[in-house]
């Protein structure tokens, strides 16, 4: 199982708590991850990535094992610790204002 | 007795207000979907219970929610767990996929951006619902960058009636201040095949065979700030209001000047009378009397506030052109909100009410069609939106 961290407001949306658990059939990538949990909650459909061109919306990044993965091709392979459930994949909104 | 119901979309959340039939004791319940830009809460003329919602994020786009109870509980349509993996929709009630052909086949995806270029089309939020006068199910969706949306499942999916931005003036609309939005959408009642949208920065807009073609409605508006002051299309219209007993009359609060028309949006001509600034962003008609017409006048584009620190509704009993101001239980001093365009609207009890919100959170109310007003409340998020449900 990998392990997602949502931000606050997309866990009010698709009424979870805490992290999301979720099947992703090999290989691990962002986009393997992102349809998975598309695939689990609907709702999060666009909320992530742009419903048309499947891109990142501007004020999210994504994290994982302490690297900033939110540049890297979503074929790329996960860190291997996130695909085997021991470090959970981070969605964050960007702080923007302060 | 008969009770209201007030839908209030906010920067931070949804509210829905209720009262009985004086409009003097309130409840309030809320916030939903906290935190979030509730652009617009409607509900639908068939089925009371049944509310669509446009909620949205700077972060994480536009959702839609539906409620089927009055507003007690929530759901994005299409939009819950997957019992079966693969089988259920795919989240698309927050799907707005612009038709990038035009009737003809030729591509339509760019408008006039700021600096005069051309620049593509690109969804960012749904800032008007308009659930249909027959059917629950179908609703109305129009969004920033301007279009126009149907859905006819609950608000599970939708389609863009294309013919709209195909007709041929869409490279010439610009976005206004608040973005290019199409934030007006007046179904007439005695004719199905009628629509009228508005559309900041282009202008009004007109159907008369349900939205597969279009034209615009704009003769007689007159705006200095743009190239040619009588164009077409580029006027930035803010907000226009019908009363259904005579869906051929029209008034409309341009960014400078109200406007009526007594013949679909064929022809306007401005009633601004004396008001003592025709800048504003409401414009409302009260529900039993057809020449009675309500606008809160507003400094000037730049100055989004109150003349003087006092918020004033205006009346016009005569369909424009002479107006009165409205007072009483208003604050008439040190008062700098601004009232944003769909946030006014009327009762149908038998003594009219009028509500109107504010960018400061205060829900104004006035149960005897502008005379006396109260606040329901006082200190809610930025007010973006309100619709008024009377109920049996």
């Amino acid at each position: 199982m990998i392990r997602v961290v949502l931000p606050a407001h997309l866990r009010t949306l698709a009424r979870v708590d805490g992290e999301v658990s979720i099947e992703v059939p090999a290989p691990v990538t962002q986009r393997s991850v992102l349809d998975s949990l598309e695939r689990q909650y609907p709702v999060l459909c666009g909320t992530i990535r742009d419903h048309v061109t499947l891109e990142r919306r501007p004020f999210l990044r994504f994290f994982a094992c302490e690297e900033d993965l939110s540049l890297e091709s979503p074929d790329t392979p996960l860190p291997e610790k996130v695909a085997s459930g021991d470090e959970p994949f981070l969605i964050v909104g960007a702080i923007a204002g302060g | 007795m008969s009770t209201v119901r007030v839908l209030v979309g906010t920067r931070k959340g949804a509210f829905v207000l209720t009262a009985d039939g004086k409009r003097d004791k309130w409840d309030v319940s809320g916030p939903f979907f906290a935190g979030w830009e509730i652009y617009h809460v409607k509900g639908s003329p068939v089925d009371p219970n049944r509310l669509y919602a446009s909620q949205s994020s700077g972060w994480f786009g536009q959702v839609i929610q539906r409620s089927d109870d009055g507003g007690k509980s929530w759901e994005a349509p299409g939009g819950g767990i997957t019992a079966t993996p693969g089988e259920m929709p795919k989240g698309e009630s927050n799907k707005f996929a612009y038709d990038t052909s035009s009737p003809d086949g030729s591509p339509l995806h760019t408008h006039q951006w700021y600096d005069g270029t051309q620049h593509p089309w690109e969804f960012k939020r749904v800032w008007h619902l308009e659930p249909s006068l027959h059917d629950p199910d179908t609703v109305y969706a129009g969004v920033e960058d301007a279009g126009l949306f149907r859905s006819t499942n609950g608000g599970q999916s939708w389609s863009e009636l294309a013919g709209l931005r195909g007709h041929g003036t869409g490279p010439r609309w610009q976005p206004g201040a608040g973005g290019m939005c199409l934030h007006t959408i007046i179904l007439d009642p005695q004719d199905p095949e009628r629509i009228y949208v508005a559309i900041s920065a282009a202008g009004a807009f007109r159907t008369d065979d349900g939205g597969k073609t279009w034209k615009p409605t704009n003769r007689g508006l007159f705006s200095q700030y743009i190239p040619d002051p009588r164009a077409e299309v580029g006027h930035c219209v803010h907000h226009m209001a019908m009363h259904p007993s005579r869906p051929g009359v029209l008034f409309m609060q341009k960014h400078w000047d109200v406007m009526r028309s007594d013949n679909a949006g064929d022809d306007w001509r401005e009633v601004s009378g004396n008001l003592p600034t025709d800048f504003g962003f409401v414009v409302d008609v009260h529900a039993h009397e057809p020449e009675t017409v309500y606008v809160v006048p507003i400094k000037s584009d730049s100055e989004h506030f109150p003349l003087e620190g006092k918020l004033r509704v205006y009346r016009s009993k005569s369909g424009g052109d002479e107006w009165e101001p409205l007072t009483k239980g208003l604050p008439q001093k040190d008062c700098y909100v601004n009232v944003l365009r769909d946030a006014m609207a009327v009762d149908s009890l038998d003594s009219c009410g009028v509500y109107f919100g504010t960018t400061g959170g205060q829900v104004f109310v006035s149960p005897d069609g502008g005379d006396n007003w109260s606040a329901i409340v006082q200190s809610l998020p930025a007010v973006l939106s309100m619709e008024v449900q009377t109920l049996p």
